[in-house]
């Protein structure tokens, strides 16, 4: 009985926002594949981008003001990156049972809205976001594709300036893609940023 | 004195007429010395948004540690700069708290986010608890319980 009521208490101490802190990804690790609902109703993985050199996976969703500070310059990223191969997948990690907002077809709106240039993916019972180490919204992993592997070459923040766009002094992400591009390592890996934690039920 | 002027602040007196909540703005390095009092007191730094809701969830239990003795709260909002007047300082009066609240306006995140701490990857909320001898931090939200025996285990 005690164990049973010590099991039962752990429930109520998990709360809706709690982070589910795996390790997660480091750089030179190998990221996995998925296969995601988009926005418009189709199935995404990483794989079906045969032409691809690498991605800018960025985990965002609708209801995190610092995500939406960032729309306009995710969708910059991919109008960038995606003709010299490095499309942006954007990934909103919240279980849409723990905050309004999040649905799929909120995130539909949201795409129209925006007119987002990249697939905008649910991760159906949050099993992507915790492989990768995602804690919050948005952040980034930019992986380069070696072969049938895709490499996790950056990790963190898109710049410099989450709340001031026009005080950006260090665009990282462009920079570690163009250091791919460049046949270079990028030469910063990992940054941080303010962000919301991810809403889970767990 | 211009007549515009003088409406002005007959509006703003009517508006705040209890008292004038001010917050202050203040970068790392002017926050930091709050980060790192040297005080008989358990210090508890919450990082919080007005538009974060997990944030404004545990809130109240901030206050409620804020009133024992033997504990200081210090609320450090993160709110956009641009909301600080419309949304911020209304939210402070609205809810009447009574614990210290700063407000961090400091871009270079990649800087501070590691400086307060390593284990911090910039998730909302977040807590700082410290004592003379003991730091601890917190990338999580607490239930009242949880957030009340962390504290009860630097006395």
């Amino acid at each position: 009985m005690k164990i049973i009521l010590f099991a039962f208490s752990l429930l109520f101490l998990s709360t809706p926002t709690k982070l589910v802190t795996g390790d997660g990804y480091n750089i030179g690790d190998v990221a996995t594949d998925f296969s995601l609902p988009n926005v418009d109703g189709e199935m995404v993985s990483l794989a079906d981008f045969e032409d691809a050199n690498g991605f800018i996976v960025i985990f965002t969703c609708n209801t995190c003001p610092y995500s939406v500070a960032y729309e306009d310059r995710i969708i910059a990223l991919d109008k960038a990156y995606k003709s010299k191969g490095y499309p942006v997948i954007a990934i909103n990690p919240n279980d849409p049972a723990a905050i309004d907002g999040d649905e799929l077809a909120n995130m539909k709106v949201r795409a129209t809205e925006k007119g987002f240039t990249f697939p905008y993916l649910q991760d159906v019972g949050q099993q992507v976001y915790p492989q990768y180490g995602a804690t919050k919204t948005p952040h980034v992993f930019v992986l380069q594709k070696e072969g049938e592997n895709n490499i996790v070459s950056y990790i963190g923040a898109i710049d410099d300036s989450s709340r001031k766009p026009n005080k950006v002094k260090k665009r990282y992400v462009e920079q570690a893609v163009d250091a791919l591009l460049a046949g270079e390592s990028p030469s910063t890996t990992t940054t941080k940023a303010i962000g919301c934690s991810i809403k889970t039920m767990r | 004195m211009k007549p515009n002027l003088l409406l002005a602040i007959l509006l703003f007196s009517s508006y705040s007429f209890a008292q004038s909540t001010d917050v202050i703005s203040m970068d790392y390095q002017q926050l930091k010395p709050l980060l790192y009092q040297n005080s008989e007191s358990i210090q508890v730094v919450n990082f919080w948004a007005t538009w974060c809701a997990p944030c404004i969830k545990e809130l109240p239990y901030f206050e409620e540690l804020n009133k024992l003795e033997n504990v200081e709260v210090l609320l450090v909002s993160l709110d956009f700069p641009k909301h600080k007047e419309k949304r911020l300082i209304p939210f402070v009066e609205k809810h009447k708290l009574q614990s210290r609240v700063v407000h961090l306006d400091d871009e270079d995140e990649n800087y501070w986010i590691n400086e307060i701490s390593t284990t911090w990857s910039g998730a909302l909320p977040a807590t700082l608890i410290y004592t003379k001898n003991r730091r601890g931090f917190y990338e999580q939200s607490f239930t009242k319980n949880e957030l009340f025996n962390e504290v009860k285990s630097y006395f």
